[in-house]
């Protein structure tokens, strides 16, 4: 699994490196909200707490998200 | 010459797979990003009903320093269920307090409808720029619930690069709980006892902690894709086990063995999981702009040293309608049973050192179809509503008729309102 992870993770950092770079002046439709990683932060928020409730797995997208008893 | 553009293209397709979390949009420094929301979550058969208002307000302090804080309410209600599974006779439980009792009819699930809580979560992230290109977020998160204290802080070191088109974030978090269950915290794999004859116990209340680590890269691939990929490590520590779970223990015929037990024990043993896991998750995500839509994906993968894996897959496919837009999602997660969950526990078997019945450690699947209408008011706000229909299945293997797992339902509906004051 390690070993995958580290092929993967070298494949697509050396990929991303063949990416032209953007200018600012170009980054016009990368500011828009529906463009940003977490368009609407409460949405995120509540699909993240509630598969945390109902499933075994939890996490992924940051740090930091607080505890909960959740029976 | 072409060569090159495979290269570029194999680059943009490869990245494509990745995600990562960024900061929102933000108005001008004067103004507060405010933005209230409302969660209603409620499961078909009577069971755990939610209803979460919740309010979030960040503001740019100027030089890239800003300050988000959140406010979360949780009214839980329903019958949330107890880890025994359906059988065909009736079966009576004693409530986490002992004091009284209820019955499940054959072919039911057992739940326990003695519960309710109500939670107040709060958070403040704290974001502090060293320079143009380089940057800390501090947070400070606490939770309180009747059964249940958490408190967490966590630091995330974020330094762009490459013209502000490379993100690099590193993370760590430490959260401290508390469980205070009713009743007390349960003898593992001791007997639940009959209301009124006393209760085995051998506390009243147990930590746990959360060591989380996080590595992330987000790239900027083109004018209209950006990607992110994170892998995170999470090392819990102390009292992991559900203290209101419980597993039944089965006659030859494989129903509850009630004669087997005498002096008010019930044939229900207390569930005990290991008292340290390890997690590990590695998060993918691509947001792609089209011609006026946007499609936004991640993956996940996750593994534990419970021998629990899991892959989610989530779609939301923004479909631009003049000011407004719609927005459907198709979200799909299957996981694989921890190694220590058990069906049932046999009668004369020897007690493992581990074991749950608790159906989110089993081998399971969950499918989520949403769709959300988002429509914008004036420059600055805009206000949502998303309803969706939520299905879990276990895969139960070869078990005893009529004592399968049955599945989970649930209707979610949120509603949104964001807006800069």
């Amino acid at each position: 699994m390690k070993a995958i992870i580290v092929i993967g993770v070298v494949f697509v950092v050396t990929a991303c490196s063949s990416m032209d770079t953007v200018k600012p002046w170009d980054k016009d439709l990368l500011a828009k909200q529906s463009m940003q990683p977490v368009p609407d932060f409460f949405e995120n928020f509540y699909d993240e707490h509630i598969y945390f409730s109902k499933e075994a797995s939890s996490g992924g997208q940051s740090v930091g998200g607080g505890g909960c008893g959740c029976n | 010459m072409q060569l090159k553009y495979i290269k570029k293209e194999l680059g943009v397709a490869t990245c494509a797979l990745l995600q990562v979390p960024a900061a929102a949009v933000h108005s001008s420094d004067a103004d507060w990003d405010i933005d209230t929301a409302v969660l209603f979550y409620s499961e078909s058969d009577n069971g755990v009903s939610a209803f979460e208002p919740a309010i979030y307000a960040g503001k740019d302090l100027g030089d890239g320093e800003r300050i988000d804080l959140r406010l979360v309410v949780d009214v839980l209600t329903g019958a949330t269920p107890n880890g025994a599974h359906p059988s065909s006779v009736a079966q009576t439980f004693t409530t986490p307090s002992g004091g009284s009792t209820y019955t499940t009819q054959p072919g039911e699930t057992p739940r326990d409808d003695s519960f309710k809580d109500t939670r107040v979560a709060a958070g403040v992230d704290w974001t502090l720029p060293f320079n143009r290109l380089q940057r800390i977020k501090l947070g400070l998160n606490g939770s309180t619930e009747y059964d249940y204290q958490s408190l967490g802080i966590s630091a995330t070191y974020l330094q762009d690069f490459n013209n502000r088109n490379t993100t690099l974030s590193a993370g760590l978090a430490f959260n401290n709980d508390t469980i205070s269950p009713v009743g007390g915290v349960p003898t593992p794999l001791s007997n639940m006892r009959e209301a009124g004859t006393g209760t085995n116990r051998v506390g009243g209340d147990d930590t746990k902690t959360l060591t989380d680590f996080i590595l992330g890269i987000t790239q900027v691939m083109s004018r209209k894709t950006l990607v992110q990929l994170n892998y995170s490590l999470g090392m819990y520590d102390g009292y992991l086990t559900d203290p209101y779970k419980i597993i039944t223990v089965v006659d030859q015929n494989g129903l509850p063995a009630t004669s087997a037990f005498t002096n008010g024990d019930l044939p229900y043993i207390y569930e005990k999981r290991p008292d340290s896991r390890q997690i590990n998750s590695l998060y993918f995500k691509t947001v792609h702009h089209l011609t006026r839509d946007v499609i936004n994906f991640s993956y996940r993968y996750f593994w534990d040293d419970w021998g629990i894996t899991s892959n989610t897959f989530d779609l939301k496919y923004r479909y631009e309608i003049g000011r407004g837009y719609l927005q459907p999602q198709v979200r799909y997660y299957l996981q694989d049973a921890a190694d220590f969950y058990v069906h049932n526990l046999k009668l004369g078997d020897p007690l493992p050192e581990t074991a749950s019945s608790d159906y989110r450690l089993a081998k399971m699947t969950t499918t989520t179809l949403s769709l959300k209408y988002g429509h914008a008011v004036g420059e600055n706000s805009e206000w949502s509503i998303r309803a969706g229909f939520m299905n879990q299945s276990v895969d139960d293997g070869d078990v005893l008729a009529g004592t399968e797992t049955p599945d989970t339902d649930a209707i979610i509906v949120n509603a949104g309102y964001s807006f800069f004051w």
